[in-house]
């Protein structure tokens, strides 16, 4: 596959400042920093465990992932298509992977810097007790992971709409059945009647079940394999549909 | 070689049947006015000459590179205005034009040099660092001929270069489309017969997705006249779509 790194760089660097060029950044950032710490201290017990680690903290990413990742993710093709840019875009000498890869790429950095404000976190814990290091660092490895998952589901939904609102709302749809497929309650319902290998695949594909084994301090390779590969086929989908030069 | 060549493309949405076998070739030097009541097909069109739309049928090539088999060559020769003249609304018209040479491949030197004439040729000095969302119907227009212009391209394809522009913008629109039209092929669509008689050396319209007259203006006008009365180009237009697209 034919690939142009300047092109990749080109639209990565105009997509990460689109996100600060609007007060969407700056909102995102503090409802993410909000909501992870208050879920974390509140309903997470995060003091009253009396244990150094941030495991409630990054207990609650999933959730929270499934409803962020579509914001981010929702208007960096179905904005293209409203205001008619894609139409500038896909006529300019470059390939449709290459504009798929740098839109994501832009996300997920955005996602790091969102990460990375959560580290003063790691460093409360580190001055109350000893946490364990290596395990923070594997759940924060984890949890940018799983976010790119999210996130490449979302872009790639996010192209074969015009509309931000129904890409954030699919995109969040989808999300919370691949987090949901590890529960008990979808496992149970599913044990009554389908073969064992069903539900098996159903428990593995989960994000949540994943995402514990990677916090457990584990950089567990069917997990990374998992979440990587929901990546690489998002965006390979999302090529498709861009490519499938469809009238907006 | 004809810079634009399209033969037989057809387009069809659901069951509405929008272009219907159109052909079209355009040389160095032409500047084809594309003509034809709203929901002609023009648009269509256009968007199947540029490769962003595939054709049902039919094929399409800029500057002898076949649109769909060889895009990438194909579209580094093609400048193109889509209609309304979409734009990043978040970055100013500096950093806009600065992204679109770069994804075209310009390196900064040329850039740079590009940049300016475009400033200058396109009266962009004004706007030069505002956002792109702040600015009036007439600058956008104009920030969308600079994208197409940045590369100095041998086609252009402008879909209503002068559309929502005032009588003095729209003058100046044609000004600047004459004056870059030697040595290149240029296509643009409209509605506004007027602009076709100041601009182009052709006129295509085209009626229900079909071509319905292909000539210079002056031929078209010659082939109506009664009496050795030349009528308006209105006129021709009407008597020619005026009876299919009521």
């Amino acid at each position: 596959m034919k690939m142009s790194f300047r092109t990749i760089a080109l639209v990565f660097g105009r997509e990460f400042r689109a996100y600060f060029a609007t007060p969407l950044a700056a909102v995102f950032l503090l409802v993410f920093l909000a909501l992870s710490a208050g879920l974390a201290f509140f309903a997470g017990g995060f003091f009253e465990r009396g244990q150094a680690d941030l495991g409630p903290f990054f207990a609650w990413h999933p959730w929270l992932f499934l409803i962020l990742m579509p914001a981010i993710g929702m208007r960096l093709w179905a904005d293209e298509r409203r205001s008619g840019v894609i139409e500038l875009l896909m006529t300019l000498p470059v390939r449709a992977h290459e504009v798929v890869i740098g839109k994501f790429l832009a996300g997920w950095a955005f996602t790091a810097v969102a990460l990375v404000l959560t580290m003063s976190f790691w460093l409360v814990t580190l001055y109350l007790g000893s946490p364990d290091n290596g395990i923070v660092v594997a759940s924060y490895i984890g949890s940018f992971l799983m976010a790119g998952a999210f996130l490449a589901i979302s872009a790639c939904i996010s192209a074969m709409t015009k509309n931000q609102v129904i890409a954030f709302i699919l995109a969040a749809i989808v999300s919370f059945l691949l987090v949901m497929s590890g529960t008990n309650l979808v496992l149970a319902a599913l044990r009554g009647w389908a073969p064992a290998f069903v539900v098996d695949l159903v428990q593995s594909l989960s994000f949540i079940t994943n995402f514990d084994r990677l916090t457990r301090g584990v950089l567990e390779a069917p997990a990374v394999i998992l979440f990587l590969s929901t990546i690489v086929l998002a965006l390979w989908i999302n090529v498709q549909v861009v490519d499938a030069k469809k009238a907006a | 070689m004809q810079l634009v060549q399209a033969s037989g493309l057809v387009k069809t949405f659901s069951r509405l049947r929008a272009v219907d076998g159109v052909s079209l070739e355009v040389s160095r030097g032409e500047v084809v006015g594309f003509l034809g009541p709203n929901g002609a097909g023009k648009s269509t069109t256009m968007k199947m000459l540029t490769g962003f739309l595939e054709p049902d049928a039919g094929t399409a090539s800029i500057a002898g590179h076949d649109v769909f088999a060889d895009p990438i060559a194909a579209r580094r020769h093609l400048g193109y205005l889509p209609e309304g003249a979409p734009a990043y609304g978040d970055m100013t018209v500096a950093d806009f034009l600065a992204f679109v040479g770069r994804m075209r491949g310009l390196s900064s030197a040329v850039l740079g040099e590009r940049l300016a004439e475009m400033v200058e040729r396109v009266n962009l000095a004004a706007v030069w660092n505002r956002p792109i969302d702040a600015l009036s119907k007439g600058f956008k227009r104009r920030v969308g001929i600079a994208q197409a212009l940045i590369h100095d391209p041998e086609v252009l394809i402008l879909d209503e270069p002068t559309d929502g522009l005032d009588p003095n913008q729209k003058h100046d629109m044609r000004e600047l489309i004459s004056a870059i039209a030697p040595g290149k092929a240029i296509v643009i669509s409209t509605h506004i017969l007027e602009e076709v008689e100041a601009i182009c050396s052709r006129v295509v319209i085209i009626a229900e997705g079909k071509v319905v007259a292909d000539a210079t203006p002056t031929a078209l006008l010659d082939a109506a006249a009664v009496d050795g009365k030349r009528p308006t180009l209105e006129t021709v237009f009407r008597s020619i779509t005026g009876s299919k697209a009521a």
